[in-house]
């Protein structure tokens, strides 16, 4: 799709647009009847219009009750729930909830509507003439950039990533001026999990709705929120601050340790590849005398020649012992180039993507596509400690001053 | 015996040596007989079943929703089904004899009967094998509790709806031909027609083939229109 | 709906019900020699189904072969009607025990073999797989594993088979094949207690062998699958309905 025409779309539209809502939390406590304590303890917070507040927390902390309350798909015991200053109380459970996005933690799309039906759903309910509703239709189908063609699909021929996008155009169909999002992007392999989250937060900044989004990863919740609420067991709110405060003065012990072991994969998505010192590139052309070749080879983490053109742009492998009964580099039957990674990577993606590789050396790209460098798991996972310092870069079989 | 079959008997004396020596099967008279005693049994034996289907259909779906909505309801609907199905149908008939007569009502009355558990416990299953994150979805977008019914839930279990009204019109169809003790139709008439014309089993063989092939050919329209109602179903993974 | 269903009960009045058991009490030796008949009529069918079906189910279901075939002809046979059914073992062998045998084997025979089948194809493989790995002979894994977990849907099978048998061999009669139909289908003699009275002698028998079968099954399982389990009861239709009701949902026709 293209950003500039959504863009574009979306701005001629902003008129027409719902306002976003604020939402108050005042004392809400919540007790599910025969349960020894409550699951939602004395909460007070407030999203202001057009921000998104994250709920964080261990797993039963109370999350999903939370959210669950603002629609009142179940009433509190305690407390009160302002919509733009009403309480949800005084309004009917259904008109209320055709006016909330609710995008449930297990997708739940309806299997024997198509795409296009689920999307729907709502504004149908509200009445809108055809004509609109297909409209509407194709344009969320662009803003979470699935193919037009997804329309007439149903849901079981989508990938768990393509539904919950479609959980998020369903939700977003009515144009509702507040969004209740549990764990949107749960259950989603890192790398289209953070993808999705790029997309998500390039649409809030056009839309600025309101946003309610549950996650159990502080990382999302860094990255996503412009508050953080911090939940413990017993559903007791322990800190409600922007990603910064939280960071830097976490409010206490469990939070400091909640946010701790995170913080450092937090660091990983903070640096990216080239800040790492790489290990050369064992690298040659076609023709090149092999013996000299295979020292590099050798001293190398990569057990593999990689054979690179006139640009030093890789162009297949070959196995050390393959290149030692050679007596030139060869051209034909090279194994393929494989897994690579540009270098504007961050290190998370970066050990996401070799440990996917079986914890293989990372052969690294720069911005023309020539080989740039080799990244360890050992240097990647180094940098997750606590006192920053990356493992050693130097390789165990020799010495990385041997290069092309 | 409770009825009299009244269709006319074959006249041995004056027909084809097959049926003379009550051959196996005597094609020439079973044509003779198609349209004044086979091609009107089966008219009726359909129409039998569809009433009684579709009167069981309206009773049982009525009890499955008031089951979906309150458990101990189904409880005891499941009972009375069950009770009623257990009793051995050509008792059933004979029982109801004295109110309703030898009627096309005293038929329908014993096969819609027993109609009643099958698609009864077919359609609560479906209704409650409908996902629990799809209702979570569908009362959060704010549809009603009949929309969801209507819009939800109903769908979903169509191919369970659609399995108990199989197996019980496939009973029907098997049930109608026992339904000729108590009402002149169908193709139960002419095999008892010819249980008692000492087996003539040209009688026997064709209202009996007649019948199987009956419920193969309804059966295989209703898994017809399964297909037809379920798209969701069909669809590959893309 | 309460309409249709108190017919029948207003019908079969309290008098009714006092003149059925009056005749049970007063006929116990002639109900007694029926409800033998029909017994010995289903048993022998309901073994003879067994005999060829629990074997060949088992194979089909250890190799994981012929699933089209042994689930099939359940949906198939399922159509036939009893009555049709004895209608041609009348065509074609005349009068006797013999025709209502077989009729009532060709009913009895589907769902034990769908059943087997099902039951011993859905056997986790992971549990096959470590019999197999501690070194057990196809027939070890066959008779000690297989068998043994399937045995609560076998059993739904053979439930299946029985209630749908016993019932059926009331109209066995019709064919010669002797039983508590010979009262059902002679009202002019036996009159209304007599017709109800032996409806109730069915019932009851029926109810027995399915008791019977509940407590073999009880006996028979592993005690590591007692729990319950009615979920898993799925049986000739594809679509299983929950808990005991399946019994009658999969494929019974009452007679
Ligand atoms: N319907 C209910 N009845 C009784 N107790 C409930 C109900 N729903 C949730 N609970 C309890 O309330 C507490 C909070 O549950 P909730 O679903 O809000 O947790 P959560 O933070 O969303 O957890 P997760 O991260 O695992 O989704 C838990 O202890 C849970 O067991
Ligand atoms: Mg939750």
């Amino acid at each position: 799709m293209s950003a500039d025409r959504s863009t574009a779309a979306v701005a001629a539209r902003r008129d027409e647009r719902t306002p976003a809502a604020t939402l108050e939390f005042d004392g809400v406590s919540k007790r599910y009847p025969g349960a020894s304590g409550p699951a939602l303890d004395n909460v007070s917070f407030t999203v202001p219009a057009g921000e998104v507040c994250v709920l964080v927390g261990p797993s039963g902390c109370g999350k999903t009750t939370a959210m669950r309350l603002v629609n009142r798909m179940i009433d509190l015991s305690d407390g009160d729930i302002r919509l733009d200053g009403d309480s949800v109380i005084s309004r009917d459970p259904t008109t209320l909830r055709r006016e909330i996005g609710y995008v449930i933690q297990q997708i739940g799309l309806f299997p024997h509507f198509t795409i296009a039906d689920n999307i729907a759903t709502v504004p149908k309910l509200l009445g809108w003439d055809k004509k609109r509703i297909q409209a509407r239709v194709a344009e969320l189908l662009e803003v979470v950039s699935l193919p037009p063609e997804m329309a007439k699909r149903y849901p079981r021929q989508l990938s768990g990533g393509q539904q919950q996008r479609v959980g998020v155009a369903r939700a977003l169909a009515a144009d509702p001026p507040l969004m209740l999002m549990d764990e949107p992007f749960g259950a989603i392999d890192p790398i289209t999990r953070d993808r999705l989250q790029d997309e998500f937060l390039r649409l809030q900044r056009e839309i600025r709705k309101t946003i309610v989004f549950v996650t159990h990863d502080i990382d999302e919740a860094i990255k996503m929120g412009d508050k953080i609420a911090i939940m413990r067991e017993g559903g007791h709110l322990v800190q409600f601050d922007s990603p910064a405060e939280i960071l830097t003065r976490p409010a206490d012990e469990f939070v400091a340790r909640f946010v701790g072991i995170d913080r450092a994969l937090k660091r990983l998505t903070l640096r990216r590849l080239h800040d790492l010192e790489m290990a050369p590139v064992p690298a040659a052309q076609v023709g090149d005398d092999a013996g000299p070749v295979y020292e590099r080879v050798a001293a190398s983490p990569l057990d593999e020649l990689i054979v690179v053109d006139g640009e030093g742009k890789p162009l297949g492998r070959v196995g050390a012992d393959r290149l030692q009964a050679e007596s030139r580099v060869p051209d034909s039957r090279l194994d393929p180039v494989g897994v690579t990674a540009p270098e504007t990577w961050t290190l998370r993606d970066g050990l996401a993507m070799v440990m996917t590789d079986g914890n293989r050396p990372l052969l690294v790209l720069d911005e023309a596509g020539r080989a740039a460098g080799v990244v360890t798991v050992e240097q990647l996972s180094g940098a997750l400690r606590p006192n920053g310092s990356p493992a050693p870069t130097v390789p165990e079989r020799g010495d990385p001053e041997v290069s092309a | 015996m409770l009825a009299v079959p009244g269709a006319v008997l074959p006249n041995f004396g004056q027909t084809s040596s097959c049926v003379r020596n009550n051959g196996l099967f005597c094609w020439s008279w079973f044509s003779q007989h198609w349209s004044d005693t086979f091609g009107p049994a089966i008219g009726q034996h359909l129409v039998l079943t569809v009433i009684a289907v579709a009167i069981g259909f309206v009773i049982a779906m009525a009890a499955s929703l008031v089951a979906y909505r309150l458990p101990w309801a189904g409880a005891g609907f499941n009972v009375v089904f069950t009770l009623v199905f257990t009793i051995p149908s050509i008792a059933l008939f004979e029982l109801l004899v004295p109110a309703t007569g030898l009627t096309r009502t005293t038929a329908e009355i014993a096969l819609t009967s027993y109609t009643l558990l099958v698609m009864f416990a077919n359609f609560v299953t479906g209704l409650r094998g409908v996902s629990a994150d799809v209702l979570e979805a569908a009362e959060g977008m704010g549809l009603t509790r009949g929309q969801r019914l209507r819009r939800v839930e109903l769908p979903l279990a169509i191919p369970a709806i659609v399995a108990g009204i199989r197996v019980a019109t496939v009973t029907v169809i098997g049930l109608v031909v026992v339904a000729a003790y108590v009402d002149n139709e169908g193709l139960g008439v002419p095999i008892l027609q010819a249980i008692q014309n000492s087996s003539f089993k040209t009688e026997l063989i064709a209202a009996a083939v007649l019948a199987v092939l009956l419920a193969w050919a309804v059966d295989a329209l209703l898994v017809g229109s399964q297909w037809l109602l379920t798209p969701w179903l069909r669809s590959r993974r893309a | 709906m309460t309409g249709v269903l108190s017919v029948p009960l207003l019908l079969a009045s309290a008098n009714d019900f006092s003149g059925a058991f009056k005749f049970i009490g007063n006929n116990p030796h002639l109900l007694l020699t029926l409800s033998g008949q029909q017994m010995v009529l289903s048993g022998a069918a309901i073994g003879a189904a067994m005999l060829f079906g629990v074997p060949l189910g088992l194979v089909l279901g250890h190799l994981h072969k012929g699933s089209f075939v042994a689930i099939n002809l359940s949906n198939v046979l399922r159509a036939v009607p009893s009555l049709g059914l004895l209608a041609i073992m009348l065509a074609l062998i005349s009068f006797g025990f013999l025709p209502a045998f077989i009729a009532m084997f060709v009913l009895a025979f589907p769902p034990i073999l769908t059943n087997v089948y099902v039951a011993v194809d859905g056997v986790d493989p992971q549990t096959v797989d470590s019999a197999r790995g501690m070194g057990m002979s196809p027939f070890g894994v066959a008779s000690r594993v297989e068998l043994p977990l399937a045995l609560p849907l076998i059993f739904a099978g053979l439930r299946t088979a029985a209630v749908f048998v016993i019932a059926s061999a009331t109209i066995a009669s019709v064919v010669g094949g002797n039983g508590l139909g010979n009262i059902i289908f002679n009202q002019p003699s036996y009159g209304l207690a007599g017709v109800l009275g032996a409806a109730i002698t069915v019932t009851i028998l029926s109810l027995l062998v399915q008791g019977v079968l509940l407590v073999a099954q009880r006996y028979l399982t592993p005690r590591g699958l007692r729990v319950t389990r009615a979920r898993g009861e799925a049986t000739a239709l594809s679509v299983a309905p929950g808990g005991a009701e399946n019994l009658l949902a999969a494929g019974t026709e009452p007679a």
